[in-house]
């Protein structure tokens, strides 16, 4: 049956025992979430894992995941819910002879013709739910408003049949990139987590977890350069993600030093832009030092 | 120090707790942080939830129902450090409870195995130990009868003392746990640690609260939102586009239906009979060319002018019909250096090889400047075209002449100035910025917070007008 945490650091162990390690404000806001009943608006740069916290806490909690990928232009009929409008014209002409306009009307608008989507099955769910609502920022306001019934009162209106109110509580996930202001009504409605990208401790938790063979020095070394490729100015600094994909590269190359060489063959796990490629190598392979097999990153132009 | 950390009775001040916290939303409020009644309940909801005996919890359990942007929250931990530190010295001191040193047997130190302990203790990170750590430093460093009483000073003094530095530190033997230097924010964090003790034993000397001060513009910006820090521009410029992106899509949106052409629609209706079978629309207008850019790069605005080509070169990739120009005694157009290069770096040092041909003296001639731009442009400017300014509009002493500038403005439909001073500084020396601005609408422009609130600005009503 689902869990109902009693405290912070049961959230906290929790999440751990099901292979997410959350900050101490993560442990707090996800165990708020769940006692007050408020949607979490979770905000931070792209690759902190926002959306690992919302399949963490459906694990850990054993809820079912729901989960709507927002993209511009996405409107009710996808999020909410759609009038399945061939069944009820089936339905309207098997009934054509006979029965009367009011039957057929009353028949038409029933539960039985509603395509649900994940907003309505969320909220139509007999057992509670994690809903992730993902990259709210990518949509109109037009859809931020209409989200506000649901993320206040948990409850859909619909014309034809009336109210929806949620059979269960779930836990509500908004993530954002912050690509664009998010609305005051919006905003006020929900509890907000800011997630930033981990200390360089908390990282060599994260990645020896999920690859404990690898040995804790090229951990260390992998955790340090990850972080120091994240101070340089690219395109795309690498995600938590990536670290792991790269640690686990690492294990698979069986390499039991970090050093240039292994570095740069390796290096585009974890950065995926040309000149960002140049840059690092740079700055961080020559560091690294080791034999370039031609000197060709030595020769590239510090910048 | 929040109210947990040390064991006050219940029975403080009227009110209680309550109170206390809806003392703090007014302080947020007073910074501008807007906290509804509807986020103040959330707050108290929330408190009954954690155990308020941990620091951290108590401060993220506000945080979270009351901070609700990066920006808010910074200014949610500066006011949250005052206002906490505050009530609880002021109850200190009512009461005369006086903490003393903290820390017995200073003398006995093993002075240097402290410095090394410290510095491990800050190695390894946490939080919760540094009150401690900073208590036991000015214990064995601080001369408490005779701190310079600056405390900026001693903090600073202190740090030296314990051998504390950023950078890594090699002439250090082997283990030192100094050796590969402290994390920055480490030492930022034990620095503060080491400020509020300070503060705390200057109020229990003289028994009253040194007045409360607001939060200064510059406490206020994210750590790296002033210009120095070019990859965060960068950060910033890059969610600049992503918004300046998704605001054209929605206007698309907004404008997608046609509008029906009547006459020629009645007139297509001749052929079916005076049956309107097929609708004629009127044409849609393209956007003609719109924004002229004229960047100031002289020394006076080195700093600020890194800045201003990040935000240039973001504006390029979003608006298709945009010129600009750097000048500093003359114009030059860079137009095609941003439309060729991609790339931010090589935009850049093409641009510095380029202003070359726009420096004279190195002194900006803003008269010169307005001259040749108007023979440049002055058959392009039109009632739908937006000219913007980027420089601080200190002329060197030469002539202004705003009435070169006027013309620009009447002829161009809008007018900005970004100023990348701050505005105390504005009509100080040889600035001249109110002259310009009785033709146009200035900006400071020095945060990127202030940058985005241009954007709006130029993103919101312009784009109507320019239609």
């Amino acid at each position: 049956m689902t869990i109902e945490p009693t405290s912070v650091e049961q959230v906290s162990e929790g999440l751990r025992s099901v292979g997410y390690l959350p900050g101490e404000a993560t442990a707090l806001v996800s165990y708020l979430a769940t006692k007050l009943g408020k949607p979490v608006l979770v905000e931070g740069p792209a690759g902190v894992g926002k959306t690992e916290l919302a399949k963490a806490l459906s694990k850990y909690l054993d809820r079912e995941l729901i989960r709507l990928q927002c993209y511009e232009g996405l409107d009710e009929a996808k999020a909410l819910y759609e009038w399945n409008y061939r069944k009820q014209l089936l339905r309207i002409q098997a009934e054509a002879s006979g029965t009367g306009w009011e039957a057929v009307q009353d028949d038409i608008f029933g539960e039985e013709f509603l395509l649900r989507r994940p907003l309505l099955t969320a909220i139509a769910s007999e057992r509670p739910v994690v809903l992730l609502i993902d990259e709210i920022d990518k949509t109109d306001q037009e859809f931020e408003a209409m989200l506000l019934e649901l993320l206040s009162d948990f409850q859909i209106s619909i014309p034809e049949l009336g109210r929806f109110d949620a059979r269960t509580q779930p836990v509500v996930l908004l993530t954002s990139n912050n690509s664009r202001e998010l609305t005051e009504a919006l905003k006020r409605r929900c509890l907000y987590l800011w997630v930033d990208y981990p200390d360089a401790g908390h990282e060599l938790e994260i990645v020896r977890l999920h690859t404990p063979e690898l040995s804790e020095t090229v951990a260390r070394k992998l955790v340090e350069i990850v972080h120091e490729v994240r101070e340089l100015d690219l395109k795309k600094p690498p995600s938590i993600a990536e670290s792991i994909d790269w640690a686990r590269a690492l294990l698979l190359l069986g390499a039991d030093d970090l050093d240039g060489e292994i570095f740069r063959q390796t290096m585009s796990v974890i950065v995926k832009h040309r000149t960002d490629l140049e840059l690092v190598a740079a700055r961080v392979g020559v560091r690294l030092g080791g034999a370039a097999p031609d000197g060709a990153a030595g020769t590239i132009p510090t910048r | 120090m929040a109210p947990p950390e040390r064991s006050r009775p219940a029975e403080r001040g009227p009110g209680g707790l309550d109170a206390e916290l809806i003392g703090f939303a007014e302080q947020l409020r007073a910074e501008q942080v807007s906290v509804g009644t509807s986020e103040l309940l959330d707050a108290f909801a929330a408190l009954r939830e954690v155990a308020w005996t941990d620091r951290v919890d108590f401060r993220e359990a506000l945080a979270t129902t009351l901070a609700k942007s990066p920006e808010d929250r910074r200014v949610f931990d500066l006011v949250f450090d005052r206002f906490f530190f505050r009530a609880a010295e002021e109850q200190a001191a009512r009461r005369e409870v006086v903490e003393g040193a903290g820390f017995d047997g200073a003398e006995q130190l093993d002075l240097e195995q402290l410095r090394q302990q410290i510095a491990q203790a800050l190695q390894e990170g946490g939080e919760g130990g540094l009150q401690d750590l900073a208590r036991l430093a000015i214990a064995a460093f601080g001369d408490r009868g005779d701190g310079s009483g600056v405390i900026g000073v001693d903090v600073q003094r202190i740090r030296r003392q314990l051998g504390l530095r950023a950078e890594p530190q090699p002439e250090l033997p082997e283990g030192d746990p100094r050796r590969d230097g402290i994390p920055r924010e480490q030492l930022r964090r034990f620095e503060q640690q080491l400020r509020r003790e300070l503060e705390r034993a200057l109020v229990e000397r003289t028994r009253r609260l040194p007045p409360a001060r607001p939060l200064s513009d510059l406490d206020r910006t994210l750590p790296g939102g002033p210009i120095q820090d070019l990859a965060a521009v960068h950060k910033v410029v890059a969610q600049l586009k992503r918004r300046l992106a998704t605001q054209g899509h929605e206007r698309k949106g907004r404008n997608r239906h046609a509008h029906v052409d009547v006459r020629r629609t009645m007139r297509a209706s001749l052929e079916t009979g005076g049956v309107p079978v097929v609708l004629r629309y009127r044409p849609k207008r393209p956007r003609r060319p719109e924004i002229f850019v004229l960047c100031d790069v002289s020394t006076s605005v080195a700093s600020a002018s890194v800045f201003f080509l990040s935000v240039l070169h973001a504006l390029h990739d979003s608006f298709r019909k945009l010129r600009s120009f750097v000048f500093i005694e003359r114009i030059s157009e860079v137009t095609e250096v941003f439309e060729r290069e991609r790339d931010f770096h090589a935009a850049s040092e093409a641009i510095s090889r380029d202003a070359g041909v726009a420096d004279v003296s190195g002194y900006t001639d803003y008269g010169r400047v307005w001259s040749e731009f108007l023979a440049e442009v002055e058959d392009q400017l039109h009632p739908r075209a937006t000219v913007i300014v980027l420089g601080d509009a200190r002329t060197n002493g030469r002539p202004p002449r705003d009435d070169l500038f006027a013309a620009i403005a009447a002829k161009a439909g809008r007018t900005f100035w970004l100023n990348p001073e701050p505005k105390l500084y504005w009509n100080y020396g040889d600035s001249v910025i109110a002259t310009y601005e009785q033709h146009c609408t200035a900006f400071e422009c020095w945060t990127t917070a202030q940058l985005e609130e241009f954007v709006k600005a130029l993103t919101g009503p312009a784009a109507d007008l320019a239609r």
